[in-house]
């Protein structure tokens, strides 16, 4: 079961293994060389000058999940892109179907490109990817002075 | 070289097998998902390992970088508020751990019955990205249209699911 | 040279552990990674087992499938947790027992 693209596979497991060891190495010389003098207002989460509240686990919005959703689709189209293309204008194959081949293969990924696009056409024309901002809540303030006051002031930062 | 894919195997299998143990014994969901990702990545290794390099490569993309990008999703989409539930526990423990070893068991005993030197070949494979997809185009192009368009038909049910209160508003 | 035997006894044991999930586990998210974890198990098997026949790579083509439909039932599965959740509040399997008549 031994090919000779194993090898190639060593090459990038050299490459991980050396991303490795590069950001091991910067963090541990990082870990040696500081100054390390803890205390309680450096060790918060840092808010913007805020005091966090809370946890940081909070719910996501349910539209997230179809903007996934679309990822997976043209994702997994994406893969089977990549074998078409070294087989699209194969001159081998070419030479035996009579130059038929480049057409047939075009034919069969365009076809299943719109089919994959079609889920795409559905969300967008049903709505699924308007994203919704949610409406401010709560009695509208009234102000005793009218509008026209600020139109002065308004003119004025223009 | 032949002694390097072999250590190589035992590494990933070792890898995975641990991974997924953790993910039996952990009690937070975002750990199991993380070991389930270095489950898939030692699983593409070995992939690579048995000469099947483009399985490998998917198995990167669209486990790694999509399934498990879909779980995450899901356990931030259900997480409760107070952040209490993404612990989890388990239930009728023996059991399932009595389910498993006889499972093993039995597969085991079923796999070492056979001489499998007589059935399978050794000799090696070209399964190169060029060859699976000459085999997509031509054989499989059924198969393969088929799966897109089923691919399709996931898509709109799973939105259509996930997303039906947003269409009526 | 890997022994043939040893391939499918890791994909035995990843099967196992997947199916310990399955039944173990109360959050519906890990059952269906341990789904996940038994198809991949299956993949394992398909791709070893394509040294049957190693130059019609039927074994690689099944593979892909499979992970193709992995894909999709991932999808599908996680927009229904979603919906229960939205229904129950929680994924917990325990809680969620409607159906008892």
């Amino acid at each position: 079961m031994i090919h000779g693209e194993v090898s190639e596979f060593g090459i990038i497991l050299l490459f991980l293994i050396g991303g490795i060891f590069f950001v091991a190495f910067g963090l541990l010389t990082a870990r040696l060389i500081r100054p390390k003098r803890p205390n309680i207002e450096k060790l918060t989460t840092y808010e913007s000058g805020e005091d966090p509240l809370g946890t940081a686990w909070s719910q996501f919005n349910t539209r997230f999940y179809i903007i996934a959703l679309v990822f997976i689709l043209f994702e997994v189209e994406l893969v089977f892109l990549f074998p078409w293309a070294t087989v699209y204008a194969d001159q081998e194959l070419m030479e035996l179907t009579g130059g038929k081949w480049g057409m047939i293969a075009l034919v069969e990924m365009v076809a299943f490109v719109i089919i994959l696009a079609l889920g795409l056409v559905y969300l967008w024309v049903k709505g699924f990817l308007n994203w919704e901002r949610p409406m401010p809540t709560g009695k509208q303030y009234y102000s005793p002075i009218p509008k026209i006051a600020y139109s002065k002031f308004i003119k004025r930062r223009k | 070289m032949s002694d390097m894919i072999t250590i190589a195997f035992y590494l990933f299998a070792g890898l995975s097998i641990i991974s997924g143990i953790f993910m039996i014994f952990t009690k937070n969901i975002l750990y199991a998902a993380f070991a389930l990702m270095f489950c898939f990545l030692s699983l593409a290794g070995i992939y690579v390992l048995l000469g099947a390099d483009f399985v490998a490569i998917t198995q990167l993309l669209v486990y790694v970088g999509g399934v498990l990008v879909l779980l995450i999703f899901g356990v931030m989409l259900t997480v409760r508020v107070e952040g209490k539930s993404l612990q989890t526990g388990s239930h009728l423990k023996w059991g399932g751990a009595l389910i498993g070893i006889l499972w093993i068991g039995i597969l085991v005993q079923l796999i070492l019955q056979v001489d499998w030197t007589a059935v399978m070949t050794d000799q090696p494979i070209e399964a190169s990205v060029n060859s699976i997809g000459k085999l997509l185009l031509s054989k499989y192009v059924i198969v393969f249209e088929l799966a897109g368009l089923l691919l399709l038909i996931g898509l709109v049910g799973a939105a259509y699911i996930a997303g039906a209160k947003i269409r009526t508003k | 040279m890997i022994p043939f035997a040893h391939i499918l006894i890791l994909s035995a044991v990843l099967f196992a552990i997947g199916l310990a999930l399955v039944v173990v586990r109360k959050n519906a998210i890990i059952v269906l990674m341990g789904i996940e974890l038994m198809l991949n198990a299956g993949n394992l098997n398909l791709v070893a087992f394509n040294q049957k026949n190693p130059e019609l790579l039927e074994g690689h083509l099944f593979a892909l499938v499979v992970m193709m439909i992995a894909a999709i039932e991932a999808a599908v599965a996680l927009a229904i947790i979603l919906k229960v959740y939205k229904l129950f509040q929680s994924v917990n399997l325990d809680e969620i027992n409607e159906m008892k008549g």
